[in-house]
């Protein structure tokens, strides 16, 4: 059997145990997100409050990496402004395409769990779901 | 049947090491340490194949059914041989009668195109099912759409199987074409494609056979059949990708016009009109992919080396083994037929917990290859109310290690994933 697995417990924790699951009654937008050609399906909310992200949680189906990284983006980006959520939207992203610097990697906490995705390009677009959803719901709201 | 336990696998084992060792004659198997276990998506290709390819690019490379000169004779020769192995392959009257194409989804695009489109008519029916492969389905939407004829799906019963009762019911006298898979991709059962060819004969319609995933595994005979059309895939049986066959009744074929246009396929081009070729050239337009089809005539060499009977036979042994082993893990669901019988080496299943993406990714760290997903069959998984599924599939080549391994790989994937074994 393989000991290199990207199963790690952080990734399979938060999927087995997400703590963000769930529907959020004040929330101040929300967003779907969806990967077509394998299911993965996610809805994103959001409370933002004077530019902070105070509250946030999703529903949805899909792949282990899909939920968990959801789950752990959101443990991140609570508590943070808008900008700095985006900042760590674009660092996710660079760490998924290999690009990002180890220093850079600490920076996402938990979230650097997912950093072997980017040895798996079929695996890239389940990771990366819960983030560009993010991504695309703060722009809109700006 | 004994029940397979340990004696049992001993046995076969040891029938194994009496029996050729049948990776040898894959190059890709010989060199990786992979248990390939993704058959129905496409299969290995062994050095024959790959030598039969290369051999006619060095030797008799010229563009068939063109040139003048002796190397286009021999190449042109090469090609129409490779035609006439196919048309003794599925027990077709006549070579005029197949049709090369890339795969089975464009044999069944021209048969929507050339035959749909011009032949059915608004209050027209066509039947399917609802365990076809996209590619049985999406083209007769397209044909529904454009000629206002109505799609109806014949559903199946929960192990897959189609009742007599069923099919009796859904054709009537506007089924105008019906088009039916011979064996399911994603529950590998064999469907009752003879009974729906008379009772849609019967009254007046047409049917199409998808053959994609029986081609590989049983022996076709057309005539027997008495199927209007039937297609398949040169991938799935070890051949090259890039060539597939459309297999159609000389009088459909004769009245269809051609599906694409261009060279190779005239008699006469003025400015303003053109005469095209007879049949099955009026259908293969462009430079075809000749070396392919001498891959697929080199594939269909190697299986009858083997035999059809003994691949089947071996294959079914192997999906016994398979399914009896799958059967006693707890949380492993698998999709279709209880009957390891009425699965043609496909198994597709479930884990309690797991996501199908998930299942094949740790398989895959134990370098076990399968698929995950729909299938290209998203209305069946519908239908059977699961999201997705994963896909194990054998070839003869396969052996028991391979099932050991998954076998092995799939009683930790729980635990693997952070849930009870």
């Amino acid at each position: 059997m393989a000991n290199n697995t990207f199963y790690n417990e952080v990734l399979t924790d938060h999927n087995l145990y997400p703590q963000y699951k769930g529907t959020l009654e004040d929330a101040t937008c929300a967003l779907e997100g969806v990967n077509p050609s394998c299911g993965d399906d996610i809805v994103l909310q959001l409370k933002v409050e004077n530019g902070v992200i105070v509250d946030g949680s999703f529903e949805g189906d899909g792949c282990a990496i899909s939920q968990a990284s959801v789950d752990i983006m959101l443990d991140l980006i609570i508590g943070k402004t808008k900008e700095e959520a985006q900042h760590l939207s674009d660092l996710f992203l660079r760490m998924i395409k290999g690009e990002a610097s180890d220093d850079e990697i600490e920076e996402l906490e938990e979230a650097g769990a997912l950093k072997d995705v980017s040895h798996m390009p079929s695996r890239v677009k389940c990771a990366v779901l819960g983030w560009r959803t993010m991504s695309e719901m703060l722009g809109k709201t700006e | 049947m004994p029940k397979h336990s340990l004696t049992a696998s001993f046995l076969l084992r040891q029938m194994e090491a009496k029996m050729r060792n049948y990776k040898d004659d894959f190059p890709l198997l010989k060199s990786t340490d992979i248990s390939y276990l993704d058959n129905a998506a496409t299969e290995q290709r062994p050095a024959v194949v790959l030598e039969a390819v290369r051999d006619f690019y060095e030797h008799s490379n010229a563009n068939p059914l063109r040139g003048l000169y002796s190397l286009a004779y021999d190449a042109t020769e090469h090609y129409e041989n490779a035609r006439e192995k196919v048309r003794g392959f599925i027990k077709a009257p006549k070579t005029s009668e197949i049709v090369f194409t890339r795969n089975t989804t464009e044999s069944i695009n021209l048969v929507a195109y050339s035959y749909g489109l011009n032949f059915l008519h608004e209050d027209d029916e066509i039947l399917i099912t609802i365990s076809e492969h996209h590619s049985n389905i999406l083209p007769w939407q397209m044909v529904a759409k454009k000629t206002g004829a109505k799609l109806k799906y014949l559903e199946c019963e929960p192990d897959g199987s189609y009742s007599s009762e069923k099919l009796r019911a859904a054709v009537t006298e506007h089924t105008k074409l019906a088009a039916m898979a011979q064996v399911s991709n994603v529950l590998g059962s064999e469907n009752p494609v003879k009974e729906l060819i008379s009772l849609v004969h019967g009254n007046g319609g047409a049917v199409l056979v998808d053959a994609a995933q029986s081609a590989p595994h049983m022996a076709i005979d057309v005539s027997d059949l008495d199927c209007d059309f039937l297609a398949f895939s040169g991938h799935k049986m070890m051949a090259p990708m890039g060539i597939g066959v459309l297999y159609g009744k000389e009088e459909l074929l004769e009245k269809m016009p051609p599906f694409l246009s261009g060279g190779e396929m005239i008699e006469y081009v003025t400015r303003d009109s053109a005469t095209y070729a007879e049949l099955p050239h009026k259908f293969e337009a462009g430079t075809v992919s000749a070396g392919d089809a001498i891959g697929l005539s080199a594939a269909i060499d190697y299986i009858e080396s083997i035999g059809m009977d003994n691949i089947h036979s071996r294959e079914t042994e192997l999906t016994r083994l398979l399914f009896e082993e799958m059967q006693k893990i707890p949380h492993v669901n698998i999709i279709g037929s209880p009957d390891y019988r009425n699965h043609s080496g496909i198994v597709s299943f479930t884990v309690d917990g797991v996501h199908p993406h998930d299942i094949s990714a740790i398989l895959d760290e134990d370098k076990v290859a399968i698929r995950a997903g729909h299938h290209c069959a998203q209305p069946l998984h519908a239908f059977l109310g699961i999201r997705s599924s994963a896909r194990a599939s054998l070839a003869f080549y396969n052996d028991e290690s391979d099932i050991e391994r998954f076998i092995k790989s799939l009683k930790t994937l729980r635990r693997r994933m952070g849930l009870g074994e």
